[in-house]
């Protein structure tokens, strides 16, 4: 056992380095950054558990227009659980991830009956009316004004949650988490399962492959992963609005996810991490973040349709030629 | 007992009576061919054996069990396997992993422990790799195993399509012009793998346009036109049909050019 990941290790040097580097620079960030930034890197967090999750979703041929209500379940599940009934947040945390999965899984039943452009406006009907139950039902969900005081994660007495950079660690400990679960599954043969009804449902169902539930199945786990994302976010803004939670979410969502490409695991990260920055950049710009993002959007569908994961493939040639000027073998 | 039996099956759609009443039996060990004009209705017969579409009336039967409500998936897994008329792969992905995939079926572990990929489970998807190889080696396709599907010539794509049904196992299988498009040197290749299928116990129904291929393989000839069997018999007794002849060139003279 210890000989085999010895090996792994070695065989995987160059990755498995790359990301003690990375990791490594995500522990010291929050304290070469301000304040404020780090407020915005705990989002990031979050927001790429969210585009993570949406991913997984997709890569059985849908586009869940659900899948921020779906964080708003786990958002509002846990402010019912920790600032109602009192319940601890290391408990709350997974509780209202299945919340989430348990509402993604009762709408699954319908949803994955539909394909293409029908699930695209059965997801979105789904979602908008869970954001209206929020809106109308005043108990348990408190209407417009949402629900408030919810309280800071406990965790040892000497650490304090409420501040910006324990809460990062806090966020980067649960997304590293829900990404290795998730990259696990991608890479299993449950994830080439949802490749393959993506590539071509009829297919699979001839082969025995039960489509239905494994669409219901993708939409469930995406949608726990979204709950989480909405505990860290609730957690974190120690309220819930169903305005949070409205379309114009669901547009940055999309917009990260077009911009970075869902053919790859790290396609969506790299989209929203790009993003994230950039926005960040142009805050001065304020009232023209908007405009810019949906030029972006629209030189992204016409030039790099594949997304930023894309850009690499095409530049490979490139290289190549420069490599073969330079003398140097082409690389395959 | 008969293997696949139909009875009085019939699809409507809308006001077009796509197949009218269809009575069909195959026996185990048979192949069989099913033959028609264009639009006779011989791939939505297809559709209705394997569950794709529900029919309008009557029933079918495999192994004496009433499959007519189930779901596509649960018909592969009962061992009735089918092709596609158009060649309907996984084409991103390579022509071993397609073969991989569509093994599906026999991998036999839950979810959880896929998930886990536990010293089990890769023991397993090491066997399934290995019965993938051999199938693409039965269908001529080793030396391609690495190519991407959606790359493939053709006629190694019709192949492909095949071993994947084949991964599934099957006691039957139903083959939607498998030599559609070949050239005659693939045809007779592949016609004769077909008749290897059958010695290796696997029962065949097929549909196919190239007469020559469907008379010299066939065992018996199902023969519909307009969604109505109009006849069935050995291939000389089909070819002598006055309604086959009538069907096929209106009249005017033999179908078949042995």
């Amino acid at each position: 056992m210890i000989r085999r990941i010895l090996v792994y290790i070695v065989d995987n040097f160059r990755w498995i380095g790359w990301l003690m580097i990375l990791g490594a620079v995500l522990i010291v960030l929050p304290y070469m950054v301000r304040t404020y930034q780090v407020e915005v890197l705990i989002l990031l967090l979050i927001d790429i558990i969210l585009v993570v999750s949406f991913r997984l979703i997709t890569t059985t041929g849908g586009w869940s227009l659900a899948h921020v209500p779906m964080m708003g379940c786990g958002a509002y599940a846990t402010a019912l659980l920790t600032a109602g009934l009192g319940v601890p947040f290391w408990i709350s945390l997974p509780l209202s991830g299945l919340a989430a999965a348990v509402m993604a899984f009762i709408l699954s039943y319908p949803l994955a009956r539909t394909t293409g452009f029908a699930f695209f406006v059965a997801s979105f009907a789904a979602g908008d009316s869970l954001r209206l139950c929020w809106t109308r039902f005043k108990t348990p969900f408190g209407g417009h004004k949402g629900l408030t005081n919810i309280p800071v994660p406990e965790f040892f007495s000497s650490v304090d949650l409420s501040a910006p950079i324990p809460y990062y660690y806090l966020a980067l400990v649960i997304t590293a988490l829900c990404l290795l679960i998730m990259f696990r599954l991608d890479r299993s043969r449950i994830g080439h399962t949802f490749k393959a009804i993506s590539m071509n449902a009829d297919l699979s169902r001839s082969l025995g492959i039960n489509v239905t539930f494994y669409k219901m199945l993708a939409f469930t786990i995406g949608s726990f992963f979204a709950g989480v994302a909405g505990v860290l976010l609730a957690h974190r803004l120690w309220a819930v609005v169903p305005a949070q939670f409205g379309f114009v979410t669901t547009l940055y969502l999309l917009v990260w996810v077009v911009f970075g490409g869902t053919r790859t695991f790290h396609g969506p990260i790299l989209g929203v991490v790009v993003l994230t920055f950039l926005s960040e950049l142009l805050k001065p710009l304020f009232e023209w973040v908007p405009m810019i993002f949906g030029t972006i959007i629209i030189l992204t569908l016409i030039f790099f349709p594949e997304g930023l994961e894309g850009l690499g493939h095409r530049f490979t040639p490139w290289l190549d030629r420069q490599r073969f000027a330079a003398g140097d073998e082409p690389r395959h | 007992m008969a293997l696949l039996q139909l009875k009085n099956l019939g699809k409507d759609f809308g006001r077009l009576v796509a197949v009218n009443r269809i009575d069909l039996t195959v026996e185990p060990g048979e192949i069989r061919g099913l033959i028609g004009p264009n639009g006779s209705g011989k791939t939505t017969i297809f559709n209705l054996i394997t569950g794709f579409i529900p029919p309008s009336r009557g029933s079918v039967f495999f192994q004496g069990e009433d499959i007519t409500d189930l779901p596509p998936h649960a018909v592969a897994r009962r061992g009735l396997a089918r092709t596609f008329q158009l060649t309907t792969l996984f084409k991103e992905m390579t022509a071993l992993e397609n073969v991989v995939m569509a093994c599906h079926l026999h991998l036999r572990v839950g979810l959880w422990r896929q998930f886990w990929r536990t010293a089990r489970t890769r023991r397993r998807e090491k066997a399934v790799e290995f019965r993938a190889m051999e199938l693409l080696e039965f269908m001529g396709m080793a030396e391609r195993a690495n190519e991407l599907a959606g790359e493939l010539p053709h006629g190694h794509q019709c192949a492909l399509g095949i071993s994947n049904a084949l991964a599934t196992n099957p006691k039957m299988i139903l083959l939607d012009e498998p030599v559609g498009g070949m050239n005659p040197t693939e045809t007779a290749q592949t016609m004769d793998r077909i008749r290897r299928l059958r010695d290796l116990g696997i029962t065949v129904l097929l549909v196919e346009h190239d007469m020559k291929a469907v008379m010299s393989t066939c065992d018996r000839i199902t023969c519909i036109n307009f969604g109505n069997k109009i006849a069935e018999g050995t291939a000389r007794d089909v070819c002598s049909s006055q309604d086959v002849i009538e069907a096929y060139l209106g009249g005017t003279s033999g179908v078949c050019s042995l």
